[in-house]
């Protein structure tokens, strides 16, 4: 299990990354913490030929608040470094709660948000994560910046809407409503794995204390990171009754694709979806003023 | 091409290609055999070494990646040749080991932990612990010693 | 003196591993050192057309590359390690595995080619160089359609994929039938693991032309073995051999005496090329190449009579051996004997037939079979007392052979073809202790009432397993005092992690007043002992530790003889400890082990005819038959009624393993079998396709328990000496994994009520996702 014979570029800047990336196509990869990249060129399932490190590239590896409250997380920021960071304890304990899921601490040293996203597993929980906190992608190409929702980011295993010759400069993270509850809950065959089946859920209230928005996203649920905006949708308007929160959460186990795996069959990952949609959002509801 | 790398103090200057992995360079290149391969995609932990001080896999990541950082193996951890340092003596005292294969990822993972959580309960350290599979212990005689640490200030 | 048997020591293996010094195999470097890779075949079964090394030949950095018919008149199948049992009409057909493929490769992993290079990256990289031309057959996977008339034939010679057939048989199970008050007949299936211990395989092999020697560092558990055929194979002496088992990663059965193909292609290839030559298996390598262990499907009938008395046992049972059989039928013999247990069996009636797939190879693995035996006779037992309106226990108590009925004979053939003789044990206290240890009565009394009535599903369980340990043929020992004081310990069978370094120094210890930190212990270097067998059975401390004690006992008698001529007085007039020897009440007055050592080997004038040099013995121990521990488990489990993912809430283990050398490092090894036992019940299984492709290679989807999956332990012991080896000690490695899957099925039908529902669980491993199908139909 030794990777094939690559060339190694370590630029350091976005835009000499880019022109690296432009002169070797396809046959180039960019390597952030390399912590999925690295054990696939170790199987060679990845064989590329040049890899171009981020990790001398400046301006890649910060966390920087707006005023308006967004977080701005550059594509090369570690997990410890996220995890680490009160700040987004405080103000979006989402992230924190999967990442407490995501790998061990030693991955998660060299482990980077941008690198995960940019890998685009489906069983993978920060996918979901950044698709319910309705998260941008702002992508650096040769022609400049583009800025993609999560939506629109993620389009199937392992494929994201990045071309050949772009890279993820960031993820800006909008603030979450005011007294929004937040939850993510996974079952995993073991602390660690990839989930069997995942859940985010955001929930906020009005002042009458009905659900006011609702935002649900799943991972290992289907090709990608999978929204369930229907059964969100149900429960705008209710008092989150557990009656409420159990009709969506059945709504949500129609709205996903679950394509098993050694671990769990479709089926019993449809089920799971269901359960821990209801205890995600029931935890959400609490939580949210 | 070449790389330089700071391992358990010493400076070190090699040639290498830019595939070697860490693993290879610290077991084959400096010689420190310590760190020990188990599976070379990352989950069992037995390549864990201290990368700027936290815990990282060494077969996940290029010697080439490792320039200019500062990598710390489990040859570093006892205070003079022949000597135990305290987690390690727990280690011994608690029969922490059997085959000692997977020892020096999980003494170095430790290492990171009780430097971070000087005082844990059992539970944060099997979560702790997570990260690095043993075969034989049942990680009972572990979680004792990472404990027993604790309680003697290691 | 100040004793160190029984007492529960730290280890003297231990600092060295801690700092990272020991010497595992693939720290071994050496100057001019090349690596291997093996091609290995991408299919379960195809035919093999043609192989094209060129490329790969002319590859910068490749030294050689062989395919079988490169290999000449080496290439051969492999030995029968252990042939089959003396049983009557028994059906066996020997196929043992080939170094390198040549006609059709038989499972997925197989190797085909072996590449030699300058590193093992660019073996890897020559790898895909080498062209291969495959006729792609059907494959064999299922073990019963692989009986069917026109399944394919993973040996096409023997017209059937039957490996063997042995039926065993002891009273009349027709007529216990007949006379039954009930019959339970169910059929249960356990499907295969793997015993992935931390460190894969690895051979490194040298030979010096100017010694006229072969060194081979292999991850073996049984070196003298290696060293004996590898002689043979290689056509030299047993002399000109040797091989070396340092400090090896775990082993677990699979790194037995297996002559693996790499094992045999290594020493070869370093002979040829004249520099060493490094395999060490990736771990991908090790899913396919590394045997298995486990699947077998039982069709299996107990019969009772009213109030529970067992009657007879029935079981047909299928045996999934992989595509090889070198390993002979030690597997299904022990299904076929272990199912007996801890009970009165008047009639059994077993036939196995053992079925050629195109999988990887079955060998014995931690439990060796035994697993299977206790899940079966467990569940029926289970079944049998609810259909009877009994409690649990109380049916096993009912049929546990009566300690004074030891030893009690079987009346089957065991694995080590002798007759299936408990040597001794007292089930029943084991049964209670474990009882109360869990707290049984109120957890049912008290705790799973309320628990249900809170809507928690809590369940326990409690199952009762022997396991035969300590067999024959024998192992041996050589002590020495050395000039230092220290005490040299030299045995042939290789270490894995048991602990041999400590709890062989406590044997010594015992007998020669010395500090266990002063006894030296080499496992596992054929150039420090000679004979020898292995390290596999649970027989380490049974059958090497007596040899061991009986070496020991001779060097002290050596010692006290070498003394009482210095000190001109009688032998009962010493004292022997702390590593001196002094005449008694004269302790200030002492002579070291040293110097003793010295006097024993003049350099100059006559000694007495027949005097032997220096304080020193060799001893040898083969027991007249194994060593039956016993034991049982207890848990309690917590099942998420929703997710149907169980949290083990406690666990109990009382064992009985006669006499305990070391409590310590028998904990260690209690501990480490139910890790490896809960793995297997409840993590760890092996996912195949229809083309007999393996699906989760790989230590992220291959699940060993984690620290958060292994509950704490409390253990207990009973002490039944064993009469068959001077110390009284039987076998502790495997009893840990043994019963846990019985235990799984009992707790998690208790916590989820499914009797009640009409559903039991056949079947292991288990998961959440299988649970879950279970219990909704599936």
């Amino acid at each position: 299990m030794k990777p094939a014979p690559f060339d190694w570029q370590a630029p350091e800047t976005v835009e000499a990354a880019l022109a690296l990336k432009s002169v070797h196509g396809d046959g180039a990869r960019f390597i952030a913490g390399g912590q999925s990249l690295v054990p696939a060129m170790n199987f060679r399932v990845a064989q590329p030929g040049v890899l171009i490190d981020l990790s001398r590239v400046a301006g890649l590896d910060s966390l920087a608040w707006s005023p308006d409250g967004s977080l701005r997380i550059g594509a090369m920021v570690r997990y410890r470094a996220i995890e680490r960071d009160a700040e987004v304890a405080r103000h979006l304990p989402l992230i924190l709660e999967a990442l407490a899921e995501v790998a061990h601490p030693q991955i998660r040293t060299r482990g980077t948000l941008g690198g995960n996203l940019c890998h685009a597993d489906p069983a993978s929980e920060m996918p979901a994560v950044m698709l319910a906190l309705q998260a941008r992608m702002e992508v650096r190409g040769p022609g400049g910046t583009r800025i993609l929702p999560a939506a629109d980011f993620f389009l199937g295993p392992l494929t994201t809407a990045l071309a050949e010759d772009e890279m993820l400069a960031a993820i800006m993270v909008p603030p979450l409503p005011a007294g929004a509850g937040t939850a993510f809950l996974e079952l995993a065959r073991r602390r660690g794995d990839y989930a069997m089946m995942g859940v985010a859920a955001v929930l906020r209230r009005d002042g009458a204390g009905r659900c006011a928005e609702a935002r649900l996203a799943f991972c290992s649920a289907g090709p990608t990171p999978m929204a369930a905006p229907g059964a969100a949708a149900l429960l705008v308007g209710t008092a989150l009754a557990a009656a409420d929160i159990a009709a969506a959460a059945e709504a949500a186990k129609a709205e996903i694709e679950p394509m098993g795996s050694v671990q769990a069959s479709p089926a019993y990952q449809r089920h799971l979806a269901g359960v821990l949609a209801a205890r995600a959002l029931t935890l959400a509801a609490e939580r949210a003023a | 091409m070449k790389v330089r790398v700071t391992v358990n103090g010493v400076a070190h200057e090699r040639e290498v290609e830019p595939r070697l992995l860490l693993s290879d360079f610290l077991r084959h290149e400096i010689g420190l055999t310590g760190t020990h391969v188990g599976c070379e995609h990352g989950v069992c932990g037995a390549c864990t070494i201290l990368w700027d001080g936290e815990p990282a896999r060494a077969c996940l990541a290029f010697a080439v990646q490792a320039e200019g950082h500062d990598i710390r193996t489990v040859e570093s951890l006892a205070p003079a040749p022949g000597q135990l340092n305290a987690l390690q003596q727990a280690f011994q005292d608690s029969h922490a080991l059997q085959c000692g294969y997977c020892t020096p990822g999980i003494l170095m993972t430790m290492t990171a932990f009780l430097a971070e959580n000087p005082k844990p309960s059992e539970e944060e350290v099997r979560h702790a612990l997570s990260g690095n599979l043993c075969r034989c212990t049942g990680y009972q005689h572990i979680v004792d010693a990472v404990l027993l640490a604790a309680e003697r200030g290691a | 003196m100040t004793h160190s048997f029984g007492k529960p020591l730290t280890r003297n293996e231990d600092p060295r591993l801690l700092r990272g010094e020991a010497l595992f195999v693939d720290d071994v470097e050496l100057p001019g050192l090349l690596h291997v890779a093996f091609l290995r075949s991408p299919h379960a079964h195809a035919r093999l057309l043609s192989v094209d090394l060129t490329a790969a030949r002319a590859r910068s950095g490749v030294i050689a590359a062989y395919a079988a018919e490169d290999l000449g008149d080496y290439w051969k199948p492999g030995p029968l390690l252990v042939p089959p049992p003396p049983v009557p009409g028994m059906v066996f057909h020997q196929c043992c595995q080939v170094p390198l493929v040549k006609d059709k490769a038989r499972h997925v992993g197989e190797p085909v080619a072996m590449v030699v290079a300058e590193s093992r990256y660019i073996a890897e990289d020559a790898l895909a160089d080498i062209v291969v031309e495959w006729e792609v057959l059907d494959a064999v996977g299922d073990l019963e359609a692989a009986l069917q008339p026109g399944s394919p034939l993973v040996h096409d010679h023997l017209g059937v994929n039957v490996a063997a057939r042995v039926h065993q048989h002891r009273g009349d199970y027709t007529a216990a039938a007949k006379a039954a008050a009930l019959v339970v007949k169910r059929r249960f299936t356990y499907d295969r693991g793997a015993s992935i211990p931390m460190e894969t395989r690895g051979v490194v092999a040298q030979w010096d032309p100017r010694a006229d020697r072969l060194t081979v560092w292999d991850t073996t558990q049984a070196p003298v073995v290696i060293r004996n055929g590898l002689a043979a194979m290689l056509g030299l002496s047993e002399r000109q051999v040797r091989v070396v088992a340092p400090n090896i990663g775990g082993g677990f059965g699979p790194k037995m005496m297996m002559f693996y193909p790499e094992e045999v292609l290594v020493p070869w290839a370093a002979m040829r090329l004249g520099r060493p030559v490094k395999w060490i298996e990736d771990r991908l390598e090790h899913f396919f190449a590394t045997t298995h262990e486990r699947s077998q499907i039982h069709d299996a009938e107990i019969a009772l009579d009213a109030s529970g008395r067992i009657l007879g046992v029935k079981d047909v049972f299928l045996h999934d051996n992989g595509a090889y059989d070198p390993y002979g039928l030690t597997l299904p013999l022990n299904s076929q004997c272990t199912l007996l247990g801890c009970y009165l069996v008047p009639a059994y009636d077993s036939v196995f037939t053992a079925v050629f797939t195109n999988r990887t190879l079955v060998t014995p693995y931690r439990g060796a079979g035994r697993q299977h035996g206790v899940f079966v006779m467990e569940r029926l037992l289970d079944i049998a007392a609810r259909e009877l309106g009994l409690d649990r226990n109380e049916i096993r108590r009912r049929n546990f052979i009566p300690a004074d009925a030891f030893p009690y004979d079987q009346g089957v053939i065991y694995q080590d073809f002798s007759r299936l003789s408990y040597d001794s044990g007292n089930y029943a206290p084991i049964l209670e202790k474990a009882l109360d240890a869990i707290g049984y009565d109120r957890f049912v009394q008290e705790t799973q009432p309320k628990a249900r009535a809170e809507g928690r599903a809590l369940g326990i369980g409690v199952v009762c397993y022997v396991e035969g340990t300590g067999i024959g043929p024998y192992e041996g020992a050589k002590i020495q005092v050395q000039g230092s004081g220290k005490v040299s310990l030299a045995t042939g069978i290789g270490s894995q992690g048991q602990g041999h370094a400590t709890a062989f120094a406590q044997v010594v210890a015992e007998q020669l007043g010395v500090d266990i930190r002063d006894v030296e212990v080499t496992t596992g270097d054929t150039d420090q002992f000679y004979w020898g067998v292995g390290t596999f059975a649970s027989r380490g401390a049974v059958v090497a530790g007596s040899a061991t004690h009986e070496a020991a006992k001779v060097v002290r008698q050596k010692i006290l003889k070498t003394a009482a001529r210095h000190f001109e007085c009688a032998e009962e007039d010493l004292v022997l400890a702390d590593g001196k020897v002094h005449v008694v009440g004269v302790p200030d007055h002492s002579i070291t082990l040293g110097a003793l050592a010295g006097l024993a080997n003049p350099m100059r004038g006559a000694v007495t005819p027949g005097t032997e040099p220096g304080l020193e013995a060799t001893s040898y121990f083969g027991p007249a038959g194994g060593a039956t521990a016993s034991g049982a488990h207890a848990m309690i489990v917590e099942v998420d009624p929703l997710t149907l993912r169980p949290t083990i809430l406690d666990y109990v283990v009382v064992h009985d393993c006669g006499t305990v050398i070391n409590p310590l490092i028998l904990a260690g090894q209690i501990q480490g079998g139910v890790a490896q036992g809960i793995g297997n019940a409840f993590f760890e299984q092996l996912h195949w396709d229809e083309q007999g492709q393996l699906m989760n290679a790989s230590l992220a989807d291959y699940l060993l328990p984690t620290a958060l999956d292994v509950p704490r332990m409390r253990l207990d012991h009973t002490v039944t000496p064993s009469p068959l080896n001077p110390l009284g000690v039987k076998g502790a490695g495997e009893a840990g994994a043994i019963p846990v899957g019985a235990l799984f099925a009992q707790a998690l039908e208790d916590a989820l009520d499914l009797p009640a529902k009409g559903i039991e669980i056949l079947e292991m491993p288990l998961s959440p996702s299988r649970l879950w199908e279970i219990t909704n139909g599936g």
